[in-house]
């Protein structure tokens, strides 16, 4: 392999390595301890987005509604542990604990992505447009939900999930390290996985093959959904806070992360670790334009060049591919 | 040059793809005012032919004269500036569109302000529809019209351009039969007008009623020309299709058969739910253990759908019933199909068949994947093992089975998709045109391998367009024409002329 050639492969740990590099110069306050757990915390939420997003993807669909489905599954996971559930006509009282809370929620965002998955496969309802729906539903049971006011006082065992330490390691960092660490299984070592891949490569060949293309699909879905809610949890905990406007345009920040980190928009190729390293690239630039002091409009200005700038990259990547 | 009437020559065309040989040495004319139809076998190379004629394939050796004036075709536009234009057989048309667009696509006629001027545009169309007797408004949209209409909007989009040659591409394979009487009128219309035609069908009957002249073409080569039709018969042109020596370089041994592995009753397959037309009619038929059973049929005749169909992919239109091992069997998704034992091997290899970005592996294992899974987990032992096995059995060519698919020469594709089926220890597999579009050496390996499957007990169903092929491997030959089963030949009885006649009648 030509020098040329690795270098293209390792371009994303290469532009992160040289991020940082410049970063650390250019302040003193970019390499600490402090800094590195705040970016971890702060991406934490993306890559468990992303990690769905990366699934979706690399079926060929996409996925719009994370966002309003992070926000729902947040508020009702935020609501039952606050207010549970009463029924006034029957004199019904159901309380909900930390843990039963946490289950309703992921219940939730797999309950709405499955829903994604069935107007794709059985009404033939384009990725794009199922989910564009689902964005705007979500978002409106949240304010239904909600009553468009934050849901705040959760309680310290909450909110240990979004801001507590376990053996040095913030607990964000911890629950997406396991994510991540079972999706890379999932993708490289399981059957669900390698079929994620044959469909986006080649839906029709997949399906001559016999496999069972609506069920895979719905599930891949269903996950997205359950990965939303997961950082929907997450990002409530930390703020203590179910915000109705929470996770508002997540799912660009979700669709920039797994584009940047090399996974083909028409399917069947790129992987788990290439979206982590895409949320890094992110977030490493995130905080580096903070703290160098750089305006939020320029910040905007240089996330979409650096969109732009990893596509084309990869366009030299892959040549042959539509 | 020549001074005659020859409006269009091509001389000495010889065109490779890789290391096939598409056409050798072609030399033909087009007659002026003339309908000249070219016949020939599917893969006798008449598409590559008029795509060189149109200027889709500028490279190619030999030379092209229009009117004795040597010419050299970089794209289909500079054809056409010359005066030929090709009526593909799949149309060209944007559907929300309206005629008069579609017609002047390209070359809009705009006002003094640098609008669209659609009353001239309008006009303009309005009068080369006339010139075709057709009375499509010019502003109807051309996903309103029939494919037939569409046809002829395509034909007047060669007129605007002036066109001397135009090329009709199996052009009554989609439309109705009035629709064909419509067309004919229309040829002959363009023919008065001083308009030549070049014109592919297979459809001998209609031919006969059309051609001026006929020019044969077989494995790429141009075999002789009917000039005068008046005393041509059925025969003739049969026997200009396909009258070769058979040089049959395979020898099918044969193999022991047995039981009925799979009957058919009635199969059909409606183009609707109103049950009108049908893409597969009242197919019947029985397949044994260690036979192969041959399909014939020209395009069109409906054999990659009843394969489709016994394969679980129309299983909400399909009508009758399917046996296997003498058991009635519902077959309601490939899924259903893949777990009775069946295996497909497509037509589009790499449309249909391969997962191209994929490693051969992954092919392989991808309709059998649970015998590769150690401790609930893929193993990449299991399935390097599993591959590596009919790489060599199958002599697969690559450089390990960790290649990607797409970097495989075409007999190696279809042996990786052969594999794949392989692997689930199939009792029926059907091969769809197993070899298209690969050179002769990989396909009497292809051959063989079908001779071993059918030896070691599966029952195998063959459909092939190359009549020398099916005749070759096949211990019984049926045919199909007009989705239906035409003609039913034994290994002995089977000669080409025969099969010839019975698909196209």
């Amino acid at each position: 392999m030509s020098i040329k050639n690795t270098l293209l492969k390792f371009q994303s740990i290469i532009a992160l390595l040289v991020m940082c590099i410049v970063l650390t110069i250019m302040s003193d306050k970019f390499l600490t301890p402090e800094n590195g757990w705040n970016i971890m915390r702060q991406i934490s939420v993306n890559v468990c987005i992303s990690v769905g997003m990366t699934l979706v993807i690399l079926t060929r669909g996409i996925d719009l509604s994370v966002g309003s489905i992070l926000a729902f599954s947040g508020a009702v996971a935020a609501g039952l542990l606050k207010y549970g559930v009463e029924i006034p006509s029957l004199n019904i009282y159901i309380g909900f604990t930390v843990l039963g809370a946490l289950l309703a929620g992921l219940s939730v965002g797999g309950g709405l992505g499955l829903f994604n998955g069935w107007m794709i496969t059985r009404f033939k309802v384009p990725p794009f447009v199922a989910t564009l729906a689902m964005l705007t539903i979500a978002r409106g049971a949240t304010m239904l939900w909600t009553g468009g006011f934050p849901i705040t006082g959760l309680g310290e065992h909450f909110a240990f999930i979004g801001t507590g330490w376990f053996l040095g390691i913030p607990m964000p960092v911890w629950i997406t390290a396991v994510v991540v660490a079972i999706a890379v299984v999932v993708t490289k070592k399981t059957k669900f996985g390698r079929y994620v891949y044959a469909i986006g490569g080649n839906e029709s060949a997949a399906r001559l093959s016999g496999l069972n293309i609506s069920k895979i699909k719905i599930w891949v879905y269903a996950l997205a959904g359950i990965l939303a809610a997961v950082g929907g949890i997450i990002l409530t905990s930390r703020l203590d806070s179910a915000q109705p406007n929470a996770g508002f345009s997540y799912e660009l920040d979700s669709i920039a992360a797994v584009v940047i980190g090399g996974t083909s928009l028409s399917g069947g190729r790129g992987s788990i670790m290439g979206t982590v390293q895409g949320a890094l690239i992110i977030g490493v630039l995130n905080s580096g334009l903070v703290l160098l002091n750089v305006s939020p409009f320029w910040q905007q200005i240089i996330k979409g060049f650096v969109i732009l700038i990893a596509v084309i990259l990869d366009r030299v990547n892959h040549p042959n591919e539509e | 040059m020549s001074v005659n009437n020859h409006i269009l020559t091509a001389q000495g065309i010889t065109k490779k793809f890789g290391g096939i040989t598409a056409l050798d040495n072609v030399t033909i004319d087009v007659h002026q005012g003339k309908v000249n139809v070219i016949v020939g076998e599917n893969g006798a190379g008449k598409s590559t032919l008029m795509k060189i004629l149109s200027g889709v394939y500028p490279d190619y050796e030999g030379d092209l004269f229009v009117k004795g004036e040597k010419v050299n075709f970089s794209n289909p536009k500079e054809a056409m500036k010359k005066g030929i234009a090709i009526i593909h057989q799949e149309l060209n048309l944007i559907p929300y569109l309206t005629v008069t667009a579609n017609i002047f696509l390209g070359r809009e006629i705009e006002d003094a302000l640098g609008m669209l001027d659609f009353k001239q545009m309008n006009k303009l169309t309005k009068s080369l529809l006339q010139r075709l007797d057709c009375d499509i408004a010019p502003t109807t949209l051309v996903a309103d019209l029939r494919v037939g209409q569409q046809q002829q909007i395509e034909i007047a989009k060669a007129l605007l351009e002036d066109a001397k040659v135009v090329i009709m591409d199996e052009p009554t394979s989609a439309i109705t039969d009035t629709e064909v009487e419509n067309l004919f009128k229309v040829i002959a219309n363009l023919k008065k007008q001083g308009v030549s035609i070049l014109y592919i069908s297979h459809k001998l009957d209609e031919l006969f009623k059309i051609a001026d002249r006929f020019i044969g073409l077989r494995d790429g080569k141009m075999v002789g020309t009917i000039e005068d039709i008046s005393d041509a018969s059925k025969d003739d042109l049969i026997r200009l299709m396909v009258g070769r020596d058979l040089k049959n370089l395979y020898v099918k041994e044969a193999s022991p058969i047995g039981e009925e592995m799979l009957r058919v009753e009635n199969i059909s397959l409606p183009k609707n739910r109103e049950k009108t037309e049908f893409l597969v009619k009242d197919v019947s038929f029985s397949l044994r253990k260690g036979e192969v059973l041959g399909i014939f049929g020209l395009m069109g005749a409906g054999r990659t759908e009843l394969l489709e169909t016994l394969f679980g992919l129309h299983p909400k239109l399909m009508l009758g019933k399917i046996y296997i091992e003498g058991e009635e069997v519902k077959i309601k998704s490939v899924t259903d199909a893949v777990n009775l034992g069946m295996g497909l091997v497509p037509e589009d290899r790499k449309e249909d068949g391969l997962v191209l970005q994929m490693q051969i592996c992954k092919n392989v294992s991808m309709a059998s994947i649970d015998q590769t899974i150690k401790n609930g987990f893929l193993s990449k032992q299991l399935e390097g093992r599993l591959t590596k096995n009919y790489m060599s059995d199958l002599k697969i060519k690559a450089s390990s089975e960790k290649q990607l698919s797409k970097n495989l020469s075409g007999g190696n594709q279809q042996k990786v998709v052969l594999s794949k089926w392989l692997a689930t220890t199939p009792k029926i597999l059907f091969l769809d045109e197993p070899t298209r579009g690969i050179d002769v050496n990989a396909k009497n390996e292809i051959y063989h391998l079908i001779n071993n499957l059918a030896k070691n007990g599966l029952g195998v169903l063959v459909v092939s367009s190359e009549l020398p092929e099916v005749m070759a491997i096949s211990d019984r030959i049926l045919v199909m024409g007009e989705s239906r089963i035409t003609g039913e030949f034994s290994q002995e009885e089977a000669n080409e002329d025969a099969i010839m006649n019975a698909a196209i009648s």
